[in-house]
């Protein structure tokens, strides 16, 4: 008995690496997932107040962009609004607002952002506290950004567009055919799009936006525009190349969007058997 | 172990973590080398650190650089494959003569050739054991293989650099 605890100590160090080793890749497997929790991820109050403090001095130096990016941001929305301005007709109908998915815009401000990773995440300087919820998706002026992963109560966690487990349901804005946007982890400026059939006519510079489908995104926000249509490997798909409109570097501002009738929509989904694409 | 000798590991830690987090993490140069200076922290150490302090030091770096990456487990599974294989691998490269007491392994105390063949492998299995883990589930071979190499090469620099600049013969951070 002496002898295999003596045994036991000499391997003392070696018997600590594996116990230690075994605690990061439980890590690795329990909270990389998409759904992870928010504890132990940039979004927990002490890494969440220091890159808070790092931001407020290096946003300075972005000031400039960050001001012509709003004022063309605001200068599209004021001629969207100009667009539903009631027309002068006594006969105008309003659409019954069951149809319409509900969705509630909130901002806040990126202040961790990585894009050269396979798998990136960014974090917000909002959370619980301002009414965010795991789940939101994520966008800004140029396009989409991503889905919040998890929120501590003022900070929230982002997965990145540049995600390789990140789905993002698209469609061809001109033709209305619809696939699934993912980043396959090479240029930080191009994605995929998948499920597209081969029979689909498709041109390099057609636009493709949200398709509204997954009640995620409202219908109609920029995803990018396609670079590439190969015929590929797959025999039932093709291979196309999207170049991102969103420019990754410089993302400083955010918008994030709720659905209200998300959770009806999934209930919905599970009582009907369907799994919702995410 | 005088007062002032700890004095300078602790703040050694922090400032290594503190430059890693907030300045190096945005450092990425030609989209393919990261700059992970941190882990000359660890392979800085005094030589004669026995192996158990060496893995509790790892396990609390690497924990905290992981919640900056957001890759929880990843740096820290890596980190502590260096930190275990460091003393086994000082031992198998003992000059004639063996290591001065309380020596740090840098350029300036040991040579730059010794200096290289001891910490560019620990760099590379450092960084191997990083970009393959991270992109687990995806095939992107060539690029992970790029990374790692630029990395490595990125890193070692760093550290000459760093050391030559910030550290001091015989005694130092």
């Amino acid at each position: 008995m002496q002898r295999i605890l003596l045994f036991l100590y000499s391997l003392r160090a070696f018997l600590l690496f594996v116990f230690l080793e075994a605690i990061a890749i439980w890590l690795i497997v329990s909270f990389n997932s998409q759904q992870g929790s928010a504890f132990f991820n940039s979004s927990n109050q002490f890494s969440g107040k220091i890159l808070g403090v790092k931001n407020n001095v290096s946003e300075y130096f972005t000031l400039a962009e960050v001001n012509r990016r709003l004022v063309d941001t605001n200068a599209e929305l004021l001629a969207e609004l100009e667009m539903y301005k009631k027309p002068a007709d006594s006969t105008f109908i309003q659409l019954d607002s069951i149809l319409t998915a509900k969705f509630e815009f909130k901002g806040a401000k990126v202040i961790n952002n990585s894009i050269r990773l396979s798998q990136n995440h960014l974090t917000l300087n909002k959370g619980e506290n301002q009414g965010i919820k795991p789940g939101m998706g994520v966008f800004n002026g140029q396009g989409v950004v991503g889905r919040v992963k998890g929120v501590s109560k003022n900070f929230s966690t982002v997965i990145s567009l540049l995600h390789t487990d990140l789905l993002i349901s698209s469609k061809i804005e001109s033709t209305e055919v619809f696939g699934s946007i993912k980043w396959d982890g090479k240029d930080p400026q191009k994605a995929k799009m998948l499920y597209i059939p081969r029979h689909v006519k498709i041109e390099v510079g057609d636009k493709i936006v949200t398709s509204g489908y997954n009640a995620v995104f409202p219908e109609g926000i920029n995803i990018g525009i396609v670079a590439e249509v190969n015929q590929g490997s797959d025999t039932n798909y093709l291979d196309v190349t999207v170049s991102l409109s969103t420019d990754f570097t410089k993302v400083s501002y955010v918008y994030l969007v709720e659905n209200d009738i998300e959770e009806e929509l999934d209930s919905l989904y599970l009582n009907s058997e369907i799994n919702n694409e995410r | 172990m005088s007062g002032s000798r700890i004095f300078y590991l602790i703040g050694g830690f922090i400032i290594y973590l503190l430059i890693q987090t907030l300045v190096l993490k945005n450092l990425v140069l030609f989209g393919v080398g990261f700059c992970f200076l941190y882990i000359i922290y660890l392979i800085l150490l005094p030589i004669e650190t026995k192996t158990i302090p060496t893995l509790l030091i790892a396990f609390g770096m690497g924990l905290i650089v992981d919640l900056f990456y957001d890759t929880l487990g990843i740096h820290t599974a890596s980190l502590l494959i260096i930190a275990f294989i460091r003393r086994p691998w000082i031992k198998i490269l003992t000059p004639t003569g063996g290591y001065d007491d309380n020596l740090q392994p840098t350029i300036l105390n040991m040579g730059f050739g010794w200096f290289m063949t001891y910490s560019l492998p620990l760099i590379l299995i450092f960084n191997i054991s990083f970009f393959f883990i991270e992109s687990m589930g995806t095939d992107l071979f060539i690029p992970v293989v790029q990374k790692i190499i630029a990395s490595a090469i990125f890193v070692f620099v760093m550290s000459n650099i760093v050391q030559l600049l910030f550290y001091r013969r015989r005694r130092g951070i």
